[in-house]
């Protein structure tokens, strides 16, 4: 078992969710990565999606393009990347996951792709733009690395959650809104009902994400699912502290409240 | 053309976008295919057509042109003379006919030159539409009458800034926007490029070019042509040229990328300098580095200036079918001005690229031989552009 799986174990087996967070690798430099990484996991997150830069980011929205735009302005290679997750690996163990979109993995070479996965210490991927029509491209080859390919649902989904549980790996990603990633007011989506219907199909855990920022939400949120990821709101904290030089604390300090948000769902 | 299965032409194509879009795509295909299939909606295609834009556009024979040049005989087929001045109003009637059947009552679009969304808001004007045109900061300033056009015609244009503010981001940006009102928006693709089904739909929207060339072409001159030049960005005033006589293996096809300052420089010239990659929903070529990451691009010509190209076109290339040749800005602009001095047309500037290949390959052909060059849209919108390139100081 992986450790995205080992991980949602130990937090069931405690009643527990898990919380799931997101930076931009090399926002605003991979040193400032590898920090925030292991403050985030001293601060309650389970587990930690990296970002991988991408000029064409089809699924995000304004504050993790920018953080995109930031990073690659920086000239961050893929490579290294894989060289800082091999760096946080000597001293964490806490489950990663690329946020990638497919044209990287195609460029790099699948092959080349998941080899370094695996040898460096990345858990799982998400590809935005890989839907269940597509991902036979890459399957075969991310399950012989032992990579977990995390699927997506959206509310849109309908019919399509039952196939697309079937080939979930680590945890199911549930979109709770149309639209792409960003802080949302509120949510105008069924949650109980989406949840039944992918409740039905699916025995991985499921994690919801896309437009959850404060803890309240993750509060109120928690109930339906396994965890909750938040990408935007710690992405904005990284940029709000970039002139004053204080984003870690900043970003610690939310990540903390997140998590004991979550301890109060049970 | 083999698909060897749905949407994909070869290796190329398919649908690579999120999940939140999958079920709009597929509720988008079998609602074209219904409607390629009723004679109802057909019929109602037909007439916008012909008593709206204006069809069959002519095939005109351009006698001093091939005089002067001494070689094969040109032909130029006059999608400058459409309503809205391009071929793209012949897939935009299409989608906005669709969008109304779908029940959709609010069109979006991108734009690189403003062509296509000037033409998706005229549509949106005759069919009483909600239209939110996408259009890259850069080509808003390049572009800037046919921003007022589309205004005028009751748009709404949307400023795109992020990445090199052009049409690559207007594209994503229309994605992102249908993906978050897929209800009650339909998003009108422009060209042959995005996730299926959207080639093929601008590909059979656009064949009326193809088609037509055919039967004026066989009552003109008793035969097929034997050459077919025309500009590709995105690929679709192209694609609708080349589709109807694919199987007819006499006929050479040539597609014309935009070579900018030269392909050593900055261009835009997919097929000649990309590699395979997947953007906009499709597999196809790019221009990229070696992590993926797509490269800024760049063209006189803002309709051209896109750094990918449809997925039918890779087919095509790779399969041997048809060749793509890359024309610099200055041969386009010494072009423009040629065939505006010699035959009294003024063509666009994408349209440029095609004549100066037709400018390269005419002469040293025999004058038995027939070229036809697809004049894909009007050079009105590009005077002030050209006047710039020449260093003329006109009042703007």
């Amino acid at each position: 078992m992986s450790r995205i799986g080992a991980k949602f174990d130990e937090l069931r087996s405690r009643g527990e969710k898990a919380l799931i967070t997101f930076v931009t690798a090399g926002d605003p430099t991979l040193e400032a990565t590898r920090d925030l990484v292991l403050e985030m996991e001293k601060r309650g997150a389970d587990i930690i999606e990296l970002g991988i830069p991408y000029s064409d980011p089809v699924a995000e929205g304004p504050v993790i393009m920018r953080a995109n735009s930031r990073a690659l302005k920086n000239k961050i290679r893929i490579k290294d990347i894989m060289g800082l997750v091999s760096d946080i690996r000597k001293t964490s163990e806490i489950p990663l996951v690329y946020l990638l979109y497919f044209n990287c993995i195609l460029r790099y070479g699948p092959e080349r792709f998941f080899s370094d996965c695996k040898s460096g210490g990345v858990d799982g991927i998400i590809v935005p733009d890989l839907p269940y029509e597509e991902c036979d491209e890459i399957y075969g080859i991310a399950k012989d690395y032992g990579i977990d390919l995390i699927m997506l649902v959206a509310p849109t989904s309908r019919e399509r959650i039952e196939k697309i549980a079937g080939k979930a790996g680590g945890f199911l990603y549930c979109v709770s809104s149309l639209g792409v990633t960003g802080v949302r007011e509120k949510f105008s989506t069924d949650f109980k009902s989406f949840f039944e219907c992918i409740n039905r199909y699916s025995a991985v855990p499921k994690a919801l994400g896309f437009g959850i920022s404060t803890p309240a939400q993750a509060e109120e949120l928690g109930k339906y699912c396994d965890g909750i990821i938040v990408g935007s709101a710690i992405v904005k904290r990284v940029e709000e502290g970039l002139a004053a030089g204080d984003f870690q604390a900043r970003v610690g300090g939310l990540v903390a409240g997140l998590k004991s948000a979550l301890e109060k769902v049970r | 053309m083999t698909e060897y299965r749905k949407g994909r032409y070869g290796r190329f194509g398919g649908q690579y976008v999120p999940e939140t879009l999958m079920n709009a795509l597929i509720e988008l295909e079998r609602s074209y295919y219904a409607a390629r299939d009723d004679n109802e909606f057909l019929r109602e295609y037909d007439f916008f057509l012909k008593e709206y834009a204006g069809r069959p556009s002519l095939l005109y024979y351009a006698r001093k042109m091939t005089e002067e040049l001494g070689g094969a005989k040109i032909y130029l087929k006059r999608e400058d003379l459409n309503h809205t001045g391009s071929h793209k109003i012949n897939n935009v009637l299409g989608q906005a006919l669709l969008a109304k059947k779908m029940g959709k009552r609010r069109v979006i679009a991108e734009t690189g030159a403003g062509q296509h969304g000037v033409a998706t808001a005229t549509a949106a004007a005759l069919f009483n539409m909600e239209c939110e045109i996408f259009m890259g900061s850069e080509d808003m300033e390049r572009q800037s009458l046919n921003v007022f056009r589309m205004r005028l015609l009751g748009a709404d244009v949307r400023e795109v800034s992020s990445g090199t503010g052009t049409l690559k981001d207007a594209t994503s940006e229309a994605f992102k926007e249908w993906a978050a009102r897929v209800g009650d928006t339909y998003l009108v693709v422009g060209s042959v490029v995005g996730p299926h089904p959207y080639p093929e739909i601008v590909r059979d929207f656009q064949s009326v070019i193809g088609s037509e060339v055919r039967a004026q072409v066989l009552e003109k001159e008793r035969r097929l042509p034997d050459c077919l030049i025309a500009c590709v960005g995105g690929g679709s005033n192209a694609m609708g040229l080349f589709y109807p006589f694919i199987g007819c293996s006499g006929v050479e096809m040539v597609g014309v990328e935009a070579g900018g300052e030269g392909l050593n420089a900055r261009h835009a010239a997919s097929i000649t300098k990309g590699s395979v990659g997947v953007m906009h929903g499709m597999k196809s070529f790019f221009l990229q580095d070696e992590d993926g990451q797509i490269d800024p691009v760049y063209s006189i010509s803002a309709g051209l200036d896109y750094p990918g190209i449809g997925p039918q076109h890779a087919f095509l290339f790779e399969s041997g079918r048809a060749r793509y040749e890359p024309v610099t800005d200055a041969e386009a602009v010494e072009a423009f001005k040629y065939l505006t001095k010699t035959e009294g047309i003024i063509p666009a500037l994408e349209s440029a690229h095609a004549v100066a290949y037709a400018l390269k390959l005419a002469p040293a052909l025999p004058r038995d031989k027939i070229l036809v060059v697809n004049l894909s849209g009007r050079g009105d919108k590009d005077v002030y552009s050209v006047a710039r390139y020449m260093g003329v100081n006109v009042n703007e």
